[in-house]
């Protein structure tokens, strides 16, 4: 618990994290812009398990655990995403989204 | 805890264990023989799918973080019998496709990981265990959907695959998150019933809803759908299609009903109002393509809204009806998408046009496309019927009159598209029509097996009466 920092505070900056995550998501046009905004939207989630643990729960450890797979979980997923992303940009050359589309009905 | 108890994960161990079997086999066999890996996962699961039919008791391990009962061992029968399928129909893909047959063992290992994810996921009793099988289910899959390395549009479906797949587990971790902050446990059993109706505790469960419907694609989130399955590998497409949802659905139906029961006020509304918009989008959507693939994906979507519509009733006979419905969703779909991967595996051909004077030239294949798309359509002598008659008795049971129209009027729309597929294959002539063929004996078996399947489980009624019986899990 952080001196003179209320739950208030950390909830709404990790709400805000999330959301500029998702527009993120949205908006970029390059896939590597993509896997960020996703890291923030996961990040976030994390600081909320601990945040929430350590202000309202003290007494059970649910919330920590939980970030600690939340955040080795994240870096595999990464590490798939990055070796898929290699392996379309050796038959593209490219990772912007525009130069992805073959399929759209 | 003791070895009795250790059984109960019965299941997951014979699977891990065949996971390292085939690991070693891979190692194994010399790399021009690789061919007989197929042989042997497909024996190990035969064998694993028969342990699996075994009874076993009720019960939960690690403190109540894996549970088991009658349904869930019901459940993992039938997702087995749907993975065995697959793999059936896969065995030609995997040696006659590929250029790299020194991966075929790599393609059983991932499979069968993805399917340990999805088991945890159905047996979880801990949003911890929920969140790891559903990333362990869908990971290995995203991997499986580039496995087509120099196929462009292979990695394509797999890039949007796994991006889809984070950002709903990103959402979905957002939504836990904010129900443990408002129950203060992520037990199942302890959040009963201390979900207050609040903002907050409302905002968890639309996130959280919202994660699981991306791996369900229900309608806001069913982009990228299409595109998947159309530029995936068939079988990876039919897995994802069949036994993820599966899993995915079961999971929801189980929190949704037993664990946020006090919200049930709210998400009876999100239910419904998705329920609509899911069945509508993908019925007009699915009225509009040409490729067999993006049709069946469309297709899917649109089924997915009718398994939902039984959701509103939150009573026994809901459970069963949609663990009921799953059943035969499953068997359907992959015979439809196993005749499409029988055609386009000799003939490279997946368009709808492309299918015109298919009976004249291989009469049982069509036939087998008939009988799975009559069940997908909900025509009665085949399963496909009963099972959207118990959905539309669910719905109907608890008042929802209105519901079940929309859902009468959009089984009528599907039927449209439905028939003008069967319409190609069996009225139109064509005067370049697909070859006659002969498939491998592995898809015949398990095209023979689904069609078999399709006509007996529908009139079979000990099946419908076991799955009511052992779906008493819902209790307020």
């Amino acid at each position: 618990m952080i001196e003179g920092v209320s739950i208030y505070e950390i909830l709404t900056l990790t709400t805000t994290v999330f959301f500029i995550g998702v527009y993120g998501f949205v908006t970029r046009k390059n896939l590597m812009a993509m896997l960020i905004s996703i890291e923030l939207i996961l990040n976030s989630a994390a600081i909320n398990f601990v945040v929430v643990n350590k202000y309202l729960f003290p007494a059970k450890m649910d919330g920590d655990i939980f970030s600690i797979f939340i955040i080795a979980i994240a870096a595999g997923e990464t590490a798939l995403a990055l070796a898929i992303i290699i392996n379309l940009y050796r038959l593209i050359m490219s990772v912007k989204t525009k130069d992805l589309e073959t399929m759209k009905h | 805890m003791n070895w009795n108890q250790i059984l109960l994960m019965r299941n997951e161990i014979v699977l891990t264990l065949i996971i390292l079997l085939v690991l070693v086999s891979d190692l194994i066999v010399k790399d021009n023989r690789k061919k007989i890996i197929s042989n042997i996962a497909i024996g190990l699961f035969v064998i694993h799918m028969l342990i699996g039919f075994i009874p076993m008791p009720e019960g939960s391990l690690f403190g109540g973080m894996y549970r088991t009962n009658h349904l869930i061992f019901g459940f993992k029968i039938i997702l087995n019998v749907g993975v065995l399928l697959i793999l059936l129909q896969s065995a030609s893909w995997l040696h006659d496709k590929l250029q790299d047959t020194t991966k075929i063992g790599e393609f059983y290992i991932i499979l069968f990981s993805s399917l340990l994810g999805i088991y945890f996921m159905v047996s979880s009793g801990h949003f911890l265990i929920l969140y790891m099988g559903l990333e362990l289910s869908v990971l290995p899959i995203s991997a499986l959907a580039a496995y087509e390395v120099y196929n462009r549009k292979s990695s394509e479906a797999a890039i949007k695959l796994i991006l889809s797949a984070a950002i709903s587990s990103g959402v979905f971790l957002f939504g836990i998150s904010i129900l443990y902050a408002v129950s203060g446990s992520l037990y199942f059993d302890d959040i009963l019933g201390k979900l207050p109706i609040s903002y907050f505790s409302v905002m968890g469960l639309v996130f959280f809803f919202s994660g699981l419907a991306f791996k369900i694609s229900l309608v806001p989130f069913h982009l990228w759908t299409a595109d998947v399955y159309e530029g995936a590998p068939t079988p990876v497409s039919n897995y994802l299609s069949v036994i993820s949802k599966a899993g995915a659905v079961f999971i929801l139906m189980v929190l949704l009903f037993i664990t946020m029961n006090t919200l049930h006020d709210i998400w009876i509304y999100l239910v419904y109002g998705i329920t609509v918009l899911t069945m509508f989008i993908g019925n007009f959507f699915a009225l509009r393509q040409e490729n067999m693939k993006r049709f069946l994906a469309f297709s899917s979507v649109a089924q997915a809204g009718f398994i939902l519509m039984a959701m509103v009733s939150a009573n026994q006979a809901g459970v069963s009806s949609v663990v009921y419905f799953m059943a035969i969703y499953i068997f359907s779909n992959i015979g439809a998408f196993g005749v499409v991967e029988a055609i386009s595996m000799k003939t490279g051909k997946e368009n709808m046009k492309d299918y015109a004077g298919l009976y004249r030239t291989n009469p049982k294949l069509s036939l087998v496309l008939m009988l799975s798309l009559f069940s997908l359509a909900g025509i009665p002598p085949v399963a496909g019927f009963f099972g959207k008659f118990f959905l539309y008795t669910a719905a109907a049971g608890q008042g929802f009159y209105v519901l079940v129209f929309i859902a009468v009027v959009n089984v009528t729309i599907s039927l449209y598209y439905y028939l003008k597929v069967i319409r190609e294959a069996f009225l139109r002539t064509s005067d370049t029509p697909i070859a006659y063929f002969k498939s491998d004996n592995y898809m015949k078996v398990s095209l023979a097996i689904v069609a078999v399947i399709l006509l007996v489980i529908g009139l079979y009624s000990p099946f419908y009466d076991y799955i009511y019986s052992v779906s008493n899990i819902v209790n307020f």
